[in-house]
């Protein structure tokens, strides 16, 4: 009777804290004012909420049986809430869903600026391309003779040519193979 | 359609969990059940085929254990942070996104240290850059750049203890080389 009262204690103590835990998540929710900070209220206090609600749970049941199912319950907990959070903060951050003045640092901000840059870049590249094979339709005859030769489809040994130096190659390489021939 | 085959023994962790599961599904952990399982854990791993995940082959019970108790601390410790910050600073909270490269290039790892950054310290991951192990997180209470390298240490920190618990040979002699050097630092 003794042991079973304290556990009776444990658990409520348990339940209670559980769904203290659910309400600090809700207050978050509330009080933090962009989507990636709220993501943060999401995931904490409400996975440590779960784990005490179960094992709450398990001092009532008081059976081994059920002891496995509330593990696995919360091992799937663990496993999907950073996904879920990760695709929601990801998409938040890629679609400018946040509030750049709450953030102090952001070092991801440098690397996406140096990404687009690059990406400017090649589509410059490749406009440039595109413009001197239109100027030149005997070296673009040349290089779709190329890919055929080398049995590639039309559209990557395009972009395999994207940089200077491997057109070169490639036209070097071609009349090289005519003078075999 | 052809697929390379994947040797039994790297699906072993794969059926035990299923076989596990099962059992913890019926609440059931008698022999027939488990038998059972095991051939629907069969089935199932040569229907619907996933690419496997490469374990590093070694298993550290002692660090594993560790690893565990610390996170269970870690997390009932983070989400009285994160209510706490939410309670009082709210609205005004300053946070960063901070690049953290891990050691690490085991995409198991590198998981495993993402999904336990999500739940202990109040981060989440932004990003991932693969090619370099490279983690884009967003860390709720930055204030400081101070504030930022702490936390830095602390994200290498957890990955260290999931190297000494899975991690594989080289990973944990970089580890240790790491360890001794930070003590011989500190002593001279």
């Amino acid at each position: 009777m003794n042991t079973d009262l304290v556990l009776e204690i444990v658990a409520g103590f348990c339940l209670v804290l559980g769904a203290l835990m659910s309400l600090a998540a809700a207050i978050g929710l509330l009080r933090f004012s962009d989507l990636l900070s709220r993501m943060h209220a999401a995931t904490k206090p409400q996975v440590f909420g779960l784990l005490l609600l179960l094992i709450g749970l398990a001092l009532q049941l008081r059976s081994w049986a059920a002891v496995p199912v509330l593990i696995v319950a919360w091992l799937f907990q663990l496993l999907t809430v950073p996904v879920s959070a990760h695709m929601v903060g990801r998409a938040g951050y890629r679609t400018k869903h946040l509030h750049r003045e709450t953030l102090s640092v952001d070092d991801l901000d440098a690397v996406v600026q140096k990404a687009a840059a690059e990406e400017a870049e090649r589509r410059k590249a490749d406009a440039a391309e595109e413009a001197a094979l239109a100027a030149d339709p005997e070296l673009a005859a040349e290089l779709a003779a190329d890919g055929d030769a080398g049995k590639k489809p039309a559209g990557k040994s395009k972009s395999a040519l994207r940089t200077k130096e491997p057109k070169e190659a490639a036209a070097k390489a071609s009349a090289r193979r005519r003078r075999e021939s | 359609m052809t697929r390379s085959r994947i040797p039994l023994l790297v699906e072993v962790p794969l059926l035990v969990w299923l076989v596990i599961l099962w059992g913890a599904l019926w609440q059931d952990f008698s022999a027939g059940n488990l038998i059972f399982g095991l051939l629907i854990a069969l089935a199932v791993v040569n229907i619907f085929y996933l690419p496997p995940v490469e374990l590093a082959g070694r298993l550290n019970l002692w660090a594993a254990a560790v690893f565990v108790a610390a996170f269970l601390l870690n997390v009932a410790k983070a989400s009285f942070e994160v209510f706490w910050i939410a309670l009082t600073r709210g609205p005004r909270t300053k946070n960063g996104v901070l690049a953290v490269k891990l050691r690490s290039h085991s995409d198991l790892l590198v998981t495993a240290t993402g999904h336990t950054i999500s739940l202990i310290p109040g981060s989440l991951v932004v990003d991932v850059d693969r090619s370099t192990s490279t983690l884009y997180l967003h860390v709720l209470d930055i204030p400081d750049p101070d504030k930022a390298d702490r936390f830095r240490e602390q994200v290498r920190r957890i990955e260290a203890g999931l190297i000494r618990a899975i991690g594989s040979k080289e990973e944990v002699a970089m580890v240790k080389a790491e360890a001794a050097n930070r003590r011989n630092g500190g002593t001279s």
